[in-house]
């Protein structure tokens, strides 16, 4: 199962490699992670999306607990929240083509950011499904590049994680 | 005050009480190893390779249960330290590690003596710094103790720039420690206390496996009184050694690979395992279905990540061990347990730990014969190998935390330097170290560094002419194809001792570890001791790859 955490972290130099340092050589594989700052210019929020089941999730969690510049670790899978990954995407478009991929970009509300002679440029917002039936719409013109930003992700109305907060509380406490 | 960052960096050792910094000094470390010179009065240790500079102050955190310091220069002084900081980190040992860097104008460019330490030892280190701004000199330095020493201990490296360490600051020491991401917990959760309380009451058969975590809360005399108080026989972990009596009635020795049979056999008998700060290694559990089969589990730990990795926990217990004993003990009732009692010593008596006394000098009788002499009060180094197992099973520590030994990473190496610093930590005890012929030559150049300090270790190398333990590993695994684990040519230890003022002496037979032994220990100043050993003797009981710790061979 796919797990979404929160993760607030010191926005100090090196934060980035200690997490990524740490899925990688305890095996942990990483779906997707987004990093950067939030409200308070010394904390950044990373969103990481990993693949396992809850055995490995507490592992994960507890790992990253450890590392120093972790303040806050929140999974929020199971929470009410609201998620957006955005693409950018070049497709082929000769001039005939346009106006159908621009309806096509209406349907999704996605918006053209550069056209070239031969190529379109569109960016959608939007959960993981909305973007992949998006990239799905436009695949039979041809995608000559594409490029996400993996998932952000925050909870829904009055619950928020505070920067001030410390650890999540531990399951096995 | 206005001082350079080098000068800082020594007032800041000073605050925390630093008494010795094992180092070696480089270009990249001359403002600060001239500020020691010209500001400060803590003893400097000039080790004769980096990596003895690392095991030395992890000898010495291990003993006196302080802060470890050491010091290399940038570049390979630094890449030196990485096998002693690995060490410390397995075995969870409270260091403070300095390196110098390149300035940081020339950072990132490849220049002379420049390597990314921070990137190298990121997942070897509790936490590391590198240091770029001057003012932050003193919060780093106040963190990095309180990181090192607190929670579960373990190793702490600031990388400091050359020209960082030349600028000018006005220093301030901080008085408190700020950091909102690290909250290690001490105390047990109350109502899981209970629930322990409650497990231990109702259990016919409970058994206490404990870890070096007891050692580093300084729990051993809570320990014992938890197994007196509710008849317990305990196992340790070979981390646990010397954390429980091992002249007590109630004491299983180790259990494990290499541990004793009727320990390996009370964990498979056991209703309720009692884990107290230890880590469920794989060198403890074996195959993992087959351990403690029939038991409740309790897992007591400062690090909750420990908790639930290997085995599945019933109980869990994220804590200081002393504090959660202290808690827990007044909820327990003197409890008599014949029946079980009576298993364990059936066990004992069953499966003892035995060797064959025929074919030469065995290493079995000297570890035996000097946990005699030293009546198992001695502080033993030991490298690695199958000399540490001996010791293991065959000395009985006595009193708490006497031994020093590399566990989690079984660095070859680890013994010298880390003897060093354990008789520089504890100066009046009597420190001895059991090395093996490859061990000793992986770091022996510290010999200097021991005479040049007047160290007064006694070195017993049990010496089978091979690399005794992947030698053992060859012959049950490889059929006998002994690659690369026989050397052919080896120093004269006792020769070699004398090139260094060092008395040396070769024991061949029982006669001579009988007549010449005590002798040797009693004298003062250190001695090397070659023990001449057959290479074919072999550590057993052992359990092999797959099986359940119940099912270990003799051999």
């Amino acid at each position: 199962m796919k797990h979404t955490l929160a993760v607030l972290v010191e926005n100090s130099p090196g934060v980035l490699a200690r997490v990524a340092g740490l899925f990688s050589r305890r095996g942990f594989n990483i779906e997707s992670l987004t990093v950067g700052r939030t409200e308070s210019d010394d904390v950044s929020r990373m969103t990481i999306v990993v693949e396992g089941d809850d055995r490995l999730l507490e592992q994960v969690s507890k790992q990253l607990h450890k590392l120093i510049d972790v303040i806050k670790i929140s999974d929020i899978t199971e929470e009410e929240y609201v998620d957006r990954d955005l693409v950018m995407i070049k497709v082929a478009a000769d001039p005939g083509q346009r106006v159908e991929i621009m309806q096509m970009a209406n349907v999704f509300r996605a918006r053209v950011v550069d056209l070239g002679r031969k190529t379109m440029t569109l960016e959608c917002t939007g959960n993981e499904g909305k973007i992949n039936a998006f990239e799905e719409s436009l695949r039979p013109y041809g995608i000559k590049e594409l490029v996400r930003t993996g998932k952000v992700a925050m909870l829904r109305g009055s619950k928020f994680g505070s920067t001030n907060g410390t650890h999540a509380d531990s399951k096995d406490d | 005050m206005e001082m350079t960052v080098a000068e800082a960096l020594v007032r800041c050792l000073e605050k925390e009480n630093v008494e010795v910094i094992f180092g070696y000094p480089g270009g990249a470390m001359l403002p600060i190893y001239d500020s020691l010179y010209r500001f400060s009065s803590i003893k400097h240790v000039l080790v004769r390779h980096e990596q003895g500079a690392v095991h030395a102050a992890d000898g010495y955190a291990r003993v006196t249960r302080k802060v470890g310091v050491c010091m290399a220069t940038s570049g390979p002084g630094a890449t030196n330290l990485v096998t002693g900081i690995a060490n410390a980190y397995m075995d969870s040992i409270p260091l403070v590690i300095f390196t110098g860097q390149v300035p940081t104008v020339q950072i990132g460019t490849d220049a002379f003596q420049e390597v990314d330490i921070t990137g190298i030892t990121m997942p070897i280190t509790k936490h590391n710094y590198l240091l770029k701004d001057p003012t932050k000199l003193a919060t780093v330095v106040k963190n990095a103790f309180h990181i090192a020493a607190t929670g579960r201990p373990g190793p702490v490296l600031i990388d400091i720039p050359k020209d960082v360490a030349q600028a000018k600051i006005d220093f301030k020491y901080p008085k408190t420690v700020h950091l909102r991401g690290y909250k290690p917990t001490y105390r047990g959760h109350p109502y899981k206390i209970q629930t322990i309380a409650k497990l231990i009451k109702e259990s016919r058969r409970p058994l206490i496996y404990a870890g070096g975590g007891v050692i580093s809360s300084n729990a051993e005399q809570e320990l014992l009184q938890l197994a007196e108080t509710i008849s317990a026989p305990v196992t340790n972990t070979f981390m646990g050694l010397a954390s429980f009596p091992g002249d007590h009635p109630l004491f299983l020795g180790m259990l494990g690979l290499h541990g004793t049979r009727y320990a390996n056999l009370a964990v498979t008998e056991c209703d309720l395992l009692i884990g107290i700060g230890a880590r469920f290694d794989d060198r403890v559990t074996m195959n993992i279905k087959a351990f403690a089969p029939n038991a409740t589990v309790i897992h007591i730990d400062i690090d909750p990540a420990e908790i639930g990795k290997i085995v599945e926990t019933h109980v869990p217990l994220v804590g200081d061990v002393k504090n959660i004993l202290t808690a827990l003990l007044p909820l327990l009732e003197k409890i008599d347990r014949s029946e079980w009692d009576a298993r364990i010593r059936e066990l004992k008596e069953q499966y003892p730990l035995t060797y064959s006394r025929t074919n030469g000098l065995k290493p079995q009788f000297i570890i035996e014969q000097l946990c005699a002499l030293t009546r198992g009060e001695a502080l033993v180094v030991t490298d690695v190998g199958q000399h540490q197992m001996w010791v293991a099973q065959y000395y009985h520590f006595r009193s708490p935390g006497t031994l020093v030994s590399s566990g989690g990473l079984g660095c070859m190496g680890f013994g010298l330097p880390a003897s060093v610093g354990a008789q520089i930590g504890r100066p009046n005890q009597q420190t001895i170290l059991v090395t093996g012929d490859g061990s000793i030559q992986m770091t022996i150049q510290e010999l200097g560094t021991m005479v040049e300090q007047g160290l007064p270790i006694k070195i017993i190398i049990l010496n089978n002419f091979a690399l005794g333990m992947v030698r053992q590993l060859q012959e049950f695994y490889c059929e006998g194809r002994y690659m690369a684990t026989n050397f052919k040519f080896h120093p004269d230890f006792a020769q070699l001792a004398k090139a260094y003022s060092i008395p040396g002496y070769t024991f061949k037979t029982d006669e001579d570890v009988l007549k010449t032994l005590p002798e040797v220990l009693s004298a003062p100043g250190p001695a090397i001791i070659n023990c001449l050993i057959p290479p074919e003797e072999n550590v057993t009981p052992m359990v092999l790859a797959g099986k359940g710790i119940h099912e270990a061979i003799e051999c």
